[in-house]
């Protein structure tokens, strides 16, 4: 393709617009996803979980989550036949560069993802004192980063400590389930690069999302649900150790 | 003790709230207790304590004026804290603090202190000259009458404002409580007792900072303690220390008795990474020690000086021990993973933004203001103070 000094000369200053918003992390606009039509959530599969780390990689990558912080992460469990009530867990790095070998004999081992389970019933959203952490109308929990005042009392409010306060735009982040994906008809990052496909992103309000059959025929579970948090990240095949 | 023990979910390894968030209840308890102190001669008439109520109302003030800078200091965004008065969000219960704290200061204590030293704000802007005249012009704000009969209005609306003022420094620090109380992620936390014994301690810890500030003020300028006054605020601090000391236990015995799935990780906590700080510290230290020393004053019959001595000893153990218990509450809530099956460390930094320089100058601030508004507005009620209660030289009638 041949470009004119002319053309060249009109380009530039649109890549120059363009580059700023990729740099900015600005999602372009996506005009045909209609927020009413959804509610998401997440599936995890446990007994499909290898413990490879590559969710956590791609979701640090894609969303320029800051080292020692984590929009997800991988937790390995350890349960004692002996003492299945205190189980030994482990998470290197949020697993994101794997795991050594069990040292540990006896028991059960199993990997358990975990992330931000985009509540109904949030308690971060409702404890943020100026409304800048709010659940969008598709169901997914976000935070405006240039409204929150960083007071971090939605990181003490959240009971699975999915949410954090980056070090460099000083307010609270977590997980976004990648909303500047999934309103363009993708998939989340870690759903992307899970090989196993024991993450799969879920549309409740869609009847045809696989979701559906998945829910009336296998048995699943949400993290502490004695917390009336209206989690949806479902887990199938949860152990009842699992914090 | 290793930094992390056992397993903490990821983004838990790092508290989100300092040593600042540590320093604002302690702050705004001692606020809340000074002025029921106060509010105790003005609504109860309990008359031994006058000489220590314009003192108490200027040392509420004095605390109430740092109380926001903890919080602003430890916002990511501090620039952006006026949103929460402009669209606060009103499930939130942090979104009131601002409303509760302009209401406290504004309506509760300005006034009050204003209608309390409007005799003297007037005699000072006439006996003064240049610029200090100036400044108590203003401070009387155009209102020169101080007639017998505007005198008692002063004191009938002054009556009024304290006793709104009592359920306000409830609110401003039950509200605090709650802030904490409501978290039902922690367990540590989580608890309708919360309120009440943050409460609780906070009478007890502002009456115990206004006894200190009367002992040592009236010894600074050479004056003799009013036994009958100290007495009976010591007496009043062994009381309060009695009822917020058996709802703590109350936790406590509640917490252990029903044992819930948080209690073995919390009371290893207890045991270990908050043991020194909490038994040796809060329970010991700042509770026991100044329960016997209080009960030894009203046991026995003790001379003036050594009650003198056993008030200011156990003044200031009490004002450790809250502040061990503000630290307990709001950094013990954060030592133990949410998973329970771990702890991390609280690493402090010394001279950060929310370090322990930061903190320590931000519980001394209060006193140099304190000294600044005692010259302003002297509280004394003796020989010092100006021209005797009672009519006066009027002028006007506005």
């Amino acid at each position: 393709m041949n470009i004119s000094r002319r053309q060249m000369l009109i380009l530039l200053p649109a890549a120059a617009v363009a580059w700023e918003a990729v740099l900015a992390g600005t999602p372009e606009a996506s005009p045909n996803y209609k927020l009413t039509e959804h509610w998401w959530g997440m599936l995890v599969d446990i007994d499909k979980c290898i413990g490879c780390g590559n969710c956590v990689r791609a979701c640090a990558t894609e969303n320029d989550v800051p080292e020692g912080y984590f929009r997800t992460w991988v937790e390995r469990y350890h349960v004692s036949d002996y003492d299945m009530a205190n189980p030994v867990v482990d998470s290197p790095n949020g697993g994101k560069n794997g795991f050594p070998p069990v040292l540990e004999s006896g028991g059960k081992d199993f990997f358990v993802p975990k992330m931000c389970n985009h509540c109904a019933d949030s308690p971060c959203t409702q404890v943020c004192p100026v409304g800048a952490t709010f659940i969008s109308p598709d169901g997914v929990v976000l935070v405006d980063k240039t409204y929150c005042i960083g007071c971090r009392y939605c990181i003490q409010a959240c009971p699975y400590g999915c949410r954090f306060l980056n070090p460099k735009t000083h307010t609270a982040e977590k997980c976004t389930l990648c909303y500047h994906r999934i309103t363009k008809g993708l998939t989340t990052a870690c759903c992307e690069a899970c090989p196993t496909g024991a993450r799969q992103l879920a549309d409740l309000k869609n009847p045809n999302d696989p979701i559906h059959a998945y829910l009336r025929t296998h048995e699943v579970q949400v993290l502490k649900p004695y917390m009336a948090t209206g989690a949806k990240l479902f887990y199938h095949d949860l152990d009842g150790s699992v914090r | 003790m290793p930094p992390v023990q056992g397993y903490m979910y990821p983004n838990e390894i790092e508290l989100a709230w300092s040593i600042l968030i540590v320093v604002y209840p302690y702050i705004t308890g001692l606020v809340a207790g000074a002025f029921i102190l106060a509010s105790l001669e003005r609504v109860f008439h309990v008359d031994a304590v006058k000489p220590t109520y314009r003192l108490a109302l200027l040392t509420a003030l004095a605390f109430l004026l740092v109380a926001p800078l903890p919080l602003q200091l430890h916002l990511g965004h501090p620039e952006r804290s006026f949103e929460m008065y402009l669209t606060p969000h009103t499930s939130s219960a942090m979104a009131m603090f601002g409303f509760v704290y302009l209401w406290y200061l504004m309506a509760v204590l300005l006034l009050e202190i204003w209608l309390d030293f409007r005799r003297d704000i007037v005699l000072l802007s006439q006996r003064t000259k240049g610029l200090k005249r100036v400044f108590y012009r203003v401070l009387t704000l155009g209102s020169t009458n101080i007639s017998e009969s505007a005198l008692r209005i002063d004191d009938r609306v002054g009556y009024i404002v304290t006793v709104v003022g009592i359920p306000s420094a409830f609110l401003l620090h039950g509200y605090v409580g709650f802030i904490f109380g409501s978290v039902k992620a922690n367990p540590w936390w989580s608890s309708p007792l919360m309120p009440v014994v943050f409460l609780f301690s906070a009478m007890v810890s502002g009456i115990a900072a206004v006894l200190l500030v009367y002992m040592f003020s009236t010894w600074y300028r050479k004056k003799t303690i009013d036994m009958r006054c100290v007495d009976t605020i010591a007496r009043y601090l062994f009381y309060t220390f009695l009822i917020d000391c058996s709802l703590e236990m109350l936790d406590l015995i509640h917490r252990i008795y029903e044992a819930d799935e948080s209690f073995r990780s919390l009371d290893f906590m207890v045991h270990t990474r908050l043991y020194l700080s909490q038994i040796v510290i809060q329970v010991y230290i700042g509770t026991l020690a100044p329960i016997v020393l209080l009960a030894l004053t009203q046991l026995l019959k003790l001379s003036e000086k050594a009650r003198k001595r056993i008030y200011a000893v156990a003044g200031s153990l009490v004002l450790t021990g809250v502040f061990a218990m503000r630290w307990n509450v709001v950094i013990g809530g954060q030592l133990f993973s949410k998973s329970f099956l771990g702890y991390t460390t609280y690493k402090i930094g010394l001279v950060t933004k929310e370090g322990l320089l930061t903190g320590v100058v931000l519980i001394l601030l209060p006193l140099p203001i304190l000294w600044a508004l005692v010259k302003l507005l002297p509280p004394w009620q003796d020989a010092e103070s100006l021209a005797p209660a009672g009519p006066v030289a009027t002028q006007g009638d506005d």
